[in-house]
């Protein structure tokens, strides 16, 4: 296991924009993690803002006697700190959602291909006309219909989402249906669920790794999507999107700083999250082995 | 083949059933639209009136069956808050939308597949590189996002074209378009770019990685050896193999493109369905919600069945009915 994974750590060393992406995804999430102890400024807290120092740009030392290096946002709040707190509900988001789709999708995908008959069909027709329906517009319905909050948004990006997985699985558990191991537990006195969960469901796994990187990456992108047409979450945690959709007003002033730096932020975190989701379905992709 | 057809409408009409019924039960979930249409401190006498007046008194399957009745006939209600049929209401704002969106599909198609197959034909040239670089950040970075990199650069800072809007139009076959005056066509020019990022990565993704995989096939050794050149054989082989999955994706792409203009008509300004179904969102107006997401579910049952019925026409097996592929 560990000289396989060795050797895989070699093959992702060798493409360096995928590990430059890793590092940048690893620093990311430590930033997140840390928030509270790296940023000047509390945003959430109320007490610590002050509307003198409401959009300043960046450089400009505030009533808190402290440099704001990216500047302030409309209601005075460290542009810094927001973004890295911002980051935190992000992720959060982002990777509650992956593991729930995930988690739904795989299991829907691979009862399907397992037992077969009307249960596959329609399990992978639903499956089918869901992929077929854009997320975004199901999520905000979704979000429209279950109000504001973290477990409304959950859920309806898990909504969006899990068909993917569900595709997914169901391809990878259908090709390994027909190998001969399958064939072999089978004939074994062993009962079906150990068969799907103990053999067929780890053979799947790596495909799913990928489209799971792929997803966290989406639902990311799709919360900050909705809460910048003000359906995501409550005001008071910004998310980057809110933080983009608060600055846009500003921008036409020049006061651009406001929402280019949560972009950035949000953009960073997206983009080296799909590259390393890119590298993993190079190297999963049996077609491309050389 | 007539036995195939009858089985794919049937599913197509069930399908639109019961999303009928899952739009309908989901959306008169929220709230009480009363409260938005009525002043708070109108009399009871009033508000009852009112209730009674849009049939929210009705038990909700007395409402759904109103709602499936009314539907039948093309009527999709009216708008709580602009009181207008709200079929007239998306119909009024279709055509801003369609152009918005073809525009942006053809802008994908043109410029996506060649530059997906020169990347599969020489994946290693750095050019190549540069693409696939452009083709992950139009895949992965947000489309309201771009949006707004467009407006801070060509709108604000250079002043090249427009912010938002649509700008002057032209009435032809009773219908008012932008592309045929250089005026209109400024207005055009952004939102239908940022519209059309998405679907540039995809088709850059989608040519590469078919072309990819047929330049290793025999198809193209054999052409090789047959003298054929290298741009013949892309043009004659490689493209012609790989289009199909295009083409499907290019069919479903139209759909959701009308889908993803929700964001992109916010942002811009643009006066099209996405707009008007965020606006019904934010004042509750339910009758537009639900005769906006009927439409669109229609749409997207119609395309998928229409996919299908060309597979079954270019592909005999799936013919016979049973499992489609």
């Amino acid at each position: 296991m560990t000289a396989a994974f060795g050797a895989f750590w070699d093959e992702y060393r060798e493409n360096w924009v995928a590990v430059i992406a890793l590092a940048v995804v690893v620093v990311i999430v430590a930033a997140a993690l840390l928030a509270p102890w790296i940023t000047p400024q509390d945003p959430y807290d109320l007490a610590n803002l002050d509307l003198m120092d409401a959009r300043r740009p960046p450089g400009f030392v505030g009533s808190g006697g402290y440099e704001h290096w990216l500047g302030t946002d409309a209601q005075g709040r460290d542009l810094f700190s927001a973004i890295v707190y911002g980051l935190r509900i992000s992720l959060q988001m982002g990777i509650a959602a992956g593991a729930v789709a995930m988690s739904i999708g795989a299991l829907l995908g691979i009862l399907a291909a397992h037992s077969g008959g009307k249960v596959e069909t329609a399990i992978m027709r639903v499956v089918d006309l869901q992929l077929s329906f854009p997320a975004i517009l199901l999520a905000l319905v979704l979000v429209a219909v279950l109000g504001q909050g973290k477990v409304p948004l959950i859920i309806a990006l898990v909504a969006a989402q899990y068909a993917y997985f569900a595709r997914t699985a169901y391809g990878a558990a259908t090709a390994e249906r027909q190998k001969d191991y399958v064939e072999a537990a089978r004939a074994t006195p062993l009962p079906g669920r150990r068969v799907v969960f103990r053999h067929i469901l780890p053979n799947c796994l790596p495909p799913l790794i990928v489209v799971g990187t792929v997803q966290v990456a989406n639902a990311i992108a799709l919360e900050a999507t909705l809460s910048f047409l003000g359906l995501g979450l409550p005001p008071t945690e910004p998310s980057l999107g809110m933080l983009i959709a608060n600055g846009f007003q500003y921008m036409m002033s020049g006061r651009t700083w406001i929402s280019v730096y949560p972009g950035i932020a949000l953009i960073v975190l997206i983009v080296a999250i799909n590259v390393v989701g890119d590298q993993l379905r190079d190297q999963f992709n049996p077609r491309l082995r050389r | 083949m007539l036995g195939y057809i009858i089985q794919r409408l049937l599913q197509a009409a069930i399908v639109m059933l019961a999303m009928s019924a899952l739009v309908f039960v989901g959306v008169y979930a929220i709230g009480n639209p009363i409260d938005v249409l009525i002043s708070p401190d109108a009399t009871q006498d009033i508000r009852e009136q009112a209730i009674r007046h849009y049939g929210l008194d009705l038990p909700l399957w007395q409402q759904y069956l109103a709602f499936l009745g009314r539907l039948l006939r093309g009527d999709l209600g009216t708008s709580f808050v602009l009181n207008i049929p709200v079929t007239e209401l998306v119909f009024s704002r279709l055509p801003a939308t369609i152009e918005l969106a073809f525009a942006a599909v053809l802008a994908g198609a043109f410029i996506g597949i060649p530059l997906g197959i020169y990347a599969g034909y020489r994946p290693r040239s750095p050019l190549s590189r540069g693409i696939m670089a452009l083709s992950v950040l139009g895949f992965s970075v947000p489309t309201f996002w771009i949006g707004l990199i467009l407006i801070l650069t060509f709108a604000v800072n250079l002043g090249w074209l427009p912010a938002g809007n649509r700008g002057p139009t032209v009435e032809v076959l009773g219908i008012e378009w932008s592309f045929l005056t250089w005026e209109g066509l400024q207005f055009l020019i952004l939102p239908a770019l940022n519209l059309s990022l998405f679907k540039l990565a995809m088709m850059i993704r989608l040519s590469r990685a078919g072309t990819r995989e047929v330049m290793l096939s025999d198809t193209v050794k054999f052409a090789r050896a047959a003298g054929l050149s290298e741009i013949t054989i892309l043009r004659r082989h490689v493209l012609r193999l790989i289009s199909i999955p295009l083409v499907t994706v290019f069919g479903l792409e139209l759909g959701s493109t009308l889908a993803f203009a929700v964001v992109t008509e916010t942002i811009f300004s643009w006066p099209g369905v996405g707009k008007l179904i965020i606006d019904s969102i934010t004042s509750l107006d339910r009758p537009v919600m639900v005769g906006y997401l009927v439409l669109v579910a229609f749409l997207f049952v119609t395309i998928n069945l229409i996919v299908d019925l060309t597979y079954a026409l270019l592909d005999p097996r799936l013919r016979r009915g049973g499992r489609a592929a």
